[in-house]
């Protein structure tokens, strides 16, 4: 199975203890199996034990981009945070090793 | 069609590269520099340092950037607008005027203040992080509302070459000199959103021309070393196109813009500062040329009612140790050196993280990828009330040279004292922004 990587980029942001994913097809026609495969559920799967919180997921087609937003993600917060990457910065790669199913 | 407002970006985060501003001050043909230095818990380590003296608590790095920016800032008439008045914008004020006299250059600046509410903040008012009140969270260091276009526009219309501010929402540091430009009302929450988006895309400096996004092989980005710092050109509506200056290093391209208009937004369909809420969802963005990208479609809502309050408070302290395994049996001897410590300190400091670097400090796990590291480097962290304690977890570690695992080396310790960050609101009737003036003029005596 492919990996989110090879059809997708993606940054990742902070806000407190929230990180936010936002990933996007490199390819218009790639959105809608990234739209369909990318769940809030898949995303909760994969990325166990990183995010503790829900997870809120926006449609932006216009974009390519969906964009996650992961409550309770880092650690207790950035400011303090024992992780080393306190602000997630890093969880962007963490997504894109998500395999994804393609027909 | 007159020359649209150009403003460029200096400053992504305070410990940004010097520069690439200096490059868009002498080349960059701009209207305004904005420079966005503070970070969530950049003013609360600033309050700590005007605690001790009630001359500094401004950005550290204001005199080298201002030192650099001075001369072009003479030759070029743009106007400069900054966030490195930080904890104390009116001596930061007083910094800029003392390096204008130095140089013999006339300047006037604009301070503004207001922004400062811990003496007013209700010990009782809830975070919106975890809705406790603030009063449990220990010593309180700072707490500043984000003050937005509002408290910005009478410091333009002052006619200073130089706005220096404490906390403002990032975007409104580069809105308003599109709203004082163009003399839009605070209630054209159209404009404002699309400006909005402009200085969002703007606010992170080199991140929306190559920086945070390259990757060798699907994302390359040219000449990283010498990254360009990004301008918008923004026209009467507050739509925009991105550009930098010739010969610059980096990319500016639809993808990475695509990632920055996203950056940190919790709810693309609801942006929120202290001047409008942005729907971002229906942005268009197009490349128009080689390094260059225009974006335009945001729509707007009423601003909110209360502006957000971040306040800082003292967290403890931090202890944290490294030592570095190589070859066979380098993780097993990593983990036996995270177990030794965890047997020995804690119990005596509960809150710990053992990290293997090289293997599963970053995600907790490494997915499919090398299993079998050849090199890993323990790290320990652990929480303590003071400095001296926290020292141990770096002593315990450090100690395992002699008394750990073979062939443990390069052990390092650290100890750091914690500044937390929360966030609340407060009604923006209690927050009055002042603008005060200072001038130094060459051919006078004095300022």
């Amino acid at each position: 199975m492919p990996k989110l990587h090879e059809l997708a980029h993606c940054r990742a942001g902070d806000k407190g203890n929230t990180s936010i994913l936002s990933l996007i097809a490199y390819r218009a026609e790639d959105y809608p199996l990234l739209a369909a495969q990318v769940t809030i559920d898949a995303v909760a799967r994969h990325l166990r034990g990183i995010v503790e919180g829900d997870i809120r997921r926006f449609e932006l087609p216009a974009l390519w981009a969906l964009q996650f937003v992961c409550a309770r993600s880092l650690s207790g917060g950035v400011t303090t945070s024992l992780a080393l990457d306190a602000h997630g910065k890093s969880l962007s790669y963490a997504l894109l090793e998500m395999e994804i199913p393609v027909s | 069609m007159a020359k649209p407002l150009r403003i460029g970006c200096g400053a992504g985060f305070s410990g940004d590269r010097l520069e690439p501003a200096v490059v868009l001050a002498e080349r960059g043909g701009i209207d305004y520099l904005v420079l966005e230095c503070l970070a969530e818990r950049t003013i609360a380590l600033a309050q700590l340092r005007k605690r001790r003296d009630p001359a500094r608590g401004y950005d550290p790095m204001l005199e080298r950037r201002i030192e650099r920016l001075l001369p072009a800032l003479q030759a070029h008439r743009f106007r400069l607008v900054t966030n490195m008045g930080a904890a104390n914008p009116l001596a930061a004020a007083d910094a800029i005027i003392g390096i204008a006299r130095r140089h013999g250059i006339s300047i006037r600046v604009a301070a503004i203040t207001g922004d400062d509410v811990l003496a007013e903040i209700e010990p009782a008012a809830r975070t919106l992080e975890t809705h406790t009140p603030l009063a449990e969270f220990g010593e309180l260091v700072s707490a500043n509302a984000y003050l937005g276009v509002a408290a910005l526009l009478p410091a333009l219309e002052s006619g200073a070459d130089v706005i220096i501010t404490g906390r403002v929402a990032d975007p409104s540091l580069f809105v308003a000199p599109m709203a004082y430009r163009y003399g839009w009302a605070l209630d054209d929450f159209d404009r404002l959103a699309r400006g909005t988006s402009v200085g969002h895309l703007l606010e992170c400096a080199g991140q929306l021309c190559g920086g945070y996004y390259a990757e060798p092989g699907p994302k390359e980005v040219p000449d990283m070393a010498n990254l360009g710092f990004p301008y918008a050109d923004v026209d009467p509506e507050g739509d925009a196109t991105f550009g930098k200056v010739e010969g610059t290093g980096g990319r500016i391209t639809l993808a990475n813009a695509k990632e920055q208009l996203l950056y940190e937004v919790t709810d693309p369909f609801g942006y929120v500062t202290p001047d409008v809420i942005a729907d971002f969802s229906k942005v268009t963005l197009r490349e128009t040329g080689s390094n260059r990208v225009a974006v335009s479609g945001a729509h707007g809502r009423a601003r909110p009612r209360e502006l957000k309050v971040s306040v800082g408070y003292l967290a403890g302290y931090v202890g944290e140790g490294e030592i570095a395994y190589a070859g066979a049996n380098a993780v097993a001897r990593a983990r036996l050196a995270g177990e030794i410590i965890r047997e020995r300190i804690g119990r005596q400091f509960p809150d710990m993280r053992v990290d293997l670097i090289g293997a599963t400090s970053m995600h907790g796990r490494s997915f499919d990828h090398a299993a079998h590291p050849y090199e890993v480097r323990l790290r320990v962290a652990a929480r303590a009330k003071s400095a001296e304690l926290a020292m141990i977890v770096g002593e315990e570690v450090e100690a395992l040279y002699t008394n750990g695992p073979a062939g443990g080396g390069g052990s390092r310790k650290y100890v750091h004292e914690q500044i937390g960050i929360v966030s609340t609101l407060v009604d923006r009737e209690q927050v009055t922004a002042k603008v005060t003036i200072k001038e130094y003029a060459a051919n006078a005596k004095a300022a």
